[in-house]
């Protein structure tokens, strides 16, 4: 008989609001399905269980915000007999953290409760910042209703998705962050990478495929930079109490999310997965992160985080490292510069490169060797 | 197809990929990564619906040619014409 319980998905994490039951009473689950989605300072979070059995009871109420270590579910092994009548009582909330209620929406404007408004308009205003005083009204008396909000609110952006938060998750980035620059004795290392062969590469490969099948210079960076975490000790996993290596590289992916906020969640096995796959899984996880579906696993499990600052972006930028990672590497914008190749000086794509590292872990030999490695890797496209 | 077949189409399908944006707000002469903050996998997104829903298939070297919704109602009747 094992207790599910409301799991940490960050070192940042205190509680988090279950939000959606996937399974019931009875439903038999195993190892890796995802049984509930819960609501954090990151989104919607989908968490998955980490045994096989039977769902005996669920014990957490859909609405309310729980403690991390909080018991949800109680799952007995397969065969095993129902929990008698008298183990159902419900277990105690260990921390005795209350459940918060839910808040009042904020108020829309100070003399907002002058105004005539149906309670279906006013909730409109409050979710797109609309002010019901600047609102003419088209219902009884004058009164605003819900197609005046609509109409008074087009033009501007829509809500944030459901669970995404970015006031919350910028305190949750920035908690983060403050936890790593304090306790991590960060190094850094620059690099520039000639990627012409690459870009050559790539574009060929593209040029015979249709819009579904190409592959994007980000892909390549992420092959090469986990191949390279694979092979160079010291990159590639988690320091809790001391450092603890990966045997697989979970390449955390940086997602910038417009209108603010960042999120870094891991493809698994990334240094496995061929090219074409490994695309499909950053499309898929992209996508994913931005409608704020990302799985408890994903959010946890990262070794590595490989950024990459795109198309139109700078030159470089030197990371902070995403703890309990130790190490984080971010790609500039490719850009065309005079380099020199065979004696004479030729228009080259090259990509700046920076490590920031761990000096818990490593020092800088070992982080030059890395970059030196993915820089390797990337002068044969065809290989990663 | 009409031009404005073609831009309720490209529209739709960029509302798609970005469902954070709103159609209402989208100027004729937005760039779409500089003013609407596409990325690079967004603009593949973009591309793949369009290739599935009007069977243009835009290669890399032509997408400057869909960087605004003005430029890509032109091209787009353009190589459907």
């Amino acid at each position: 008989m094992g207790v599910f319980k409301m799991p940490s998905l960050g070192a940042d994490m205190e509680e988090g609001k279950l939000v959606e039951w996937l399974v019931g009473p009875g439903d038999t689950v195993k190892r890796g399905d995802v049984v509930a989605v819960v609501e954090t300072q990151k989104g919607a979070i989908e968490i998955e269980i980490f045994e096989d059995g039977v769902v005996d009871r669920i014990d957490a109420a859909l609405g309310t915000t729980l403690p991390v270590g909080a018991p949800l579910a109680v799952i007995r092994g397969e065969g095993e007999a129902a929990a008698p009548a008298a183990a159902r009582e419900p277990e105690p909330v260990p921390t005795a953290q209350p459940a918060k209620p839910v808040p009042a929406p904020p108020p829309v404007a100070a003399v907002a409760g002058d105004i005539p408004a149906s309670p279906a308009a006013r909730a409109r205003a409050a979710e797109l910042g609309v002010d019901l005083s600047g609102v003419t009204g088209s219902g009884p008396g004058g009164a605003v209703v819900l197609a005046d909000v609509d109409a008074a609110g087009k033009g501007k952006r829509k809500p944030a998705k459901q669970g995404l938060d970015l006031d919350a998750m910028r305190e949750a980035i920035a908690a983060a962050m403050t936890r790593s620059k304090h306790e991590i004795p960060h190094y850094y290392l620059e690099h520039e990478i000639d990627l012409q062969k690459a870009d050559d590469w790539l574009r060929a490969r593209n040029a015979d495929c249709d819009p579904g099948d190409r592959i994007l210079m980000g892909t390549l960076f992420v092959k090469a930079a986990a191949l390279a975490a694979r092979d160079v000790k010291g990159m590639n996993g988690q320091y809790e109490d001391g450092f603890a290596p990966s045997k697989t590289v979970n390449a955390g992916v940086a997602v910038a999310l417009r209108g603010g906020g960042l999120i870094a969640p891991a493809i698994m096995d990334a240094a496995s997965q061929p090219l074409d796959q490994l695309m499909a899984s950053m499309r898929d996880l992209v996508a994913r992160a931005r409608s704020g579906r990302l799985r408890g696993s994903e959010m946890t499990q990262g070794t590595i985080t490989i950024s990459s600052l795109g198309e139109n972006g700078v030159d470089g930028m030197t990371a902070v490292i995403y703890p309990p990672q130790v190490a984080i590497v971010a790609f500039g914008t490719p850009r065309v510069a005079p380099r020199v190749v065979d004696g004479a000086v030729m228009a080259r794509l090259c990509v700046h490169v920076t490590l920031a590292a761990d000096h818990r872990v490593s020092d800088g030999r070992r982080g030059a060797k890395f970059l030196k490695q993915i820089d390797t890797l990337l002068q044969s496209p065809e290989e990663l | 197809m009409t031009e404005d077949d073609i831009k309720a189409a490209f529209l739709e399908e960029l509302i798609s990929v970005a469902p954070d944006l709103d159609a209402e707000d989208i100027g004729g002469n937005d760039h779409l990564q500089d003013d609407l903050e596409l990325d690079s996998m967004d603009i593949l997104n973009l591309v793949t619906a369009l290739h599935e829903r009007l069977g243009v298939n835009i290669p890399e070297e032509d997408y400057h040619g869909i960087e605004t919704l003005n430029k890509a109602v032109a091209y787009l009747a353009g190589r459907l014409g």
